[in-house]
């Protein structure tokens, strides 16, 4: 699928594979084609060492202290000081959308992963999967557009009485968020549901029990570290997306308290603010800050992905 | 008993109702931006410079459509070759050890990186650190960063595909390694590989974030296409002019306000239309491509 690389081990190479001589090491087309598959590494090192640097830079050139981004005051505009670089506001709303948006997704995108691997006639089956890559192909600014348009309206004007004001919300954010990730967690978990052996199904079956306990009891738990996963890399996916976001959820700097309300997020205050800001201003170094927040947040989920991914595969 | 049934039979139920109401809803999206967009996309709209707030009508989407396209060749001009190069290693070099697995692993993390940090990165190291200032060259570079391991990726994955019996009969002959690879095992990945190109293609086309810092994201005026200048910023063919592509348009009219409400939702959702219609091209293309160069390749 476009948009997971699949997480997994190493497998080994072609059979071309053999102890290597002195003379295949020194093989230009080996060398050559080893730097091309290095660059990633470069690459990482660069993002890591820049993101890093600049990100640190709130605390080390402009000797904000660590603890105060945990604050909530954000007074960041060098025109009215003394000037605050609490990020918690942030935070906690990027977290908030994200949790939301997989509450919301992970059910619809696990029922329907069920039912193309397990339910689906042949038919239904050659329906929902072109429709998951049509869905996957939807680029997340129309996403944003559709949700800024029509979603936000649609709240603002029949959901008034619920407290949705404004429209563009809390609510509003995480629900675009979970139609965007619900084509990444349906093709994983299928794909987790998909390598569960045959013989676990045929022999619930043969025991007596119906299609539905066969799933509940024996497929879910079989398929339990893939099916997480995916929810991981849909959460991932949820808090690192910028524009789709910052166009319905209002952006309004609070505690994400009330999901009728605006809140704002890590990458919609990069994306407002980075062109009013100047290079070596305090400001713009606590947006380079939110960036390494969310460097930080992706690279945790990878790993808890990776590790869960071992595990099953250790197990099996 | 009955109970057990009844259960499975809700259960059932259930989830063909889910299946039914993410259709429906995709069908519901597709539509919407169908029935909004007819009779705004014209052959006008696909090739006139956009409005801007006094112009009182939806203008084109000619200049930022003509980026997205120069985009995407640009960024595919860097990332086929590399790609292809690093996933060839990655599928008939690379063994188990220690840097194959380093390589992997950022492989992975990269994927993991929201667009917004890459646009970042790219703001800090090509726009700001190579001087590339906000253009094409910027653009493609920070859509290199997550479309490189994606690429290798998908090459490996086509290579690994060719079965091995091809690689012994082609050492057999009497060939070297490197011969085996570019005149055996490469054709027939073809296919795969130009599958890969091509969805990889749907997604730098459909990238808005990375681009902001990178590419720019002023509206552009009328192009003037005769310019082959390729050092003058102003002109289109440069790599070195502002390139606000039609992701980076939507976004911007929708969130900037300059134009009127109305003509600002019109542009908004006839670009939308246009960039799904792309993408499901580049879909349906990629199968269709893929198929025929397979008969090709094996003659069947």
């Amino acid at each position: 699928m476009a948009d997971s690389i699949a997480i997994q081990g190493a497998r080994p190479a072609t059979s071309l594979e053999r102890p290597l001589s002195l003379r295949e090491r020194m093989d230009i087309p080996r060398r050559v084609t080893l730097a091309a598959a290095a660059l990633v590494v470069l690459i990482v090192g660069l993002l890591i060492v820049f993101i890093g640097t600049r990100g640190l830079s709130l605390f080390i050139d402009a000797h904000v202290s660590p603890l105060e981004i945990f604050s909530t005051d954000w007074k960041p505009n060098p025109e009215s000081p003394p000037n605050t670089f609490g990020l918690l506001d942030f935070i906690l709303g990027s977290l908030g959308l994200m949790v939301v948006a997989a509450i919301i997704s992970a059910p619809l995108s696990i029922g329907l992963a069920v039912f193309m691997s397990e339910i689906a006639p042949a038919w239904a089956r050659n329906i929902t999967r072109p429709a998951m890559e049509v869905f996957v192909g939807i680029p997340s600014v129309v996403y944003g557009f559709l949700g800024a348009t029509v979603l936000v309206d649609f709240l603002r004007i029949n959901l008034h009485g619920l407290g949705f004001t404004l429209g563009k919300s809390w609510f509003a954010g995480s629900l675009v968020l979970s139609l965007m990730i619900l084509p990444t967690i349906t093709s994983i978990a299928y794909d987790a549901l998909i390598t569960v052996p045959r013989d676990l199904r045929t022999g619930s079956l043969a025991l007596g029990t119906t299609r539905w306990q066969t799933i509940r009891h024996i497929l879910l738990p079989a398929a339990r570290a893939g099916l997480l996963t995916a929810i991981i890399l849909g959460m991932m996916r949820a808090a690192g997306e910028a524009l789709a976001v910052q166009m319905v959820i209002g952006n309004s700097v609070r505690l994400p308290t009330d999901i009728t309300k605006p809140i704002t997020a890590l990458t919609a205050q990069i994306v407002l603010d980075m062109g009013n800001t100047t290079f070596n201003q305090p400001w713009n170094k606590a947006l380079w800050t939110m960036g390494l927040i969310l460097l930080l947040i992706s690279f945790t989920f990878v790993t808890l992905a990776r590790r869960i991914g071992r595990r099953a595969s250790a197990i099996q | 008993m009955n109970g057990r049934l009844r259960a499975d039979r809700f259960a059932t139920g259930g989830l063909w109702a889910i299946a039914i109401f993410v259709v429906a809803i995709l069908l519901a999206i597709i539509l919407n931006f169908v029935i909004k967009s007819i009779g705004v996309i014209t052959p006008t709209f696909l090739t006139a410079p956009p409005p801007d707030q006094f112009s009182g009508n939806v203008g084109g989407i000619g200049p930022v459509l003509f980026n997205s396209i120069y985009m995407l060749v640009l960024t595919l001009l860097i990332n086929v070759p590399l790609g292809v190069l690093g996933g060839i290693y990655m599928a008939e070099y690379a063994t188990e050890n220690r840097a194959t697995n380093i390589i992997r692993l950022c492989q992975e993390l990269i994927s993991s990186v929201p667009s917004i940090v890459v646009g970042l990165f790219g703001l800090a190291v090509f726009v700001v650190g190579l001087g590339l200032q906000f253009s094409a060259i910027s653009g493609a570079l920070a859509l290199t960063v997550f479309n490189l391991p994606l690429m290798t990726r998908l090459t490996e994955q086509a290579i690994r595909a060719v079965p091995d019996d091809e690689r012994s009969a082609s050492l057999a002959l009497g060939a070297t390694k490197w011969q085996t690879i570019t005149r055996v095992v490469l054709p027939i990945a073809i296919p795969g590989i130009v599958t890969g190109v091509i969805l990889t293609a749907g997604r730098i086309f459909g990238e808005a974030a990375a681009l902001i810092f990178t590419a720019g994201s002023a509206t552009p005026g009328a192009f003037d296409y005769g310019n082959f200048n390729l050092f003058d910023s102003r002109s289109p063919w440069s790599p070195f002019h502002t390139t606000t592509t039609m992701s980076v348009y939507i976004w911007q009219v929708n969130s900037e306000g300059n134009l009127p409400l109305e003509i600002q939702r019109q542009v908004g959702n006839a670009a939308s239309a246009v960039l799904i219609l792309s993408v499901l091209i580049f879909n349906l293309g990629s199968r269709g491509l893929g198929r025929m160069l397979q008969r090709r390749v094996t003659g069947a």
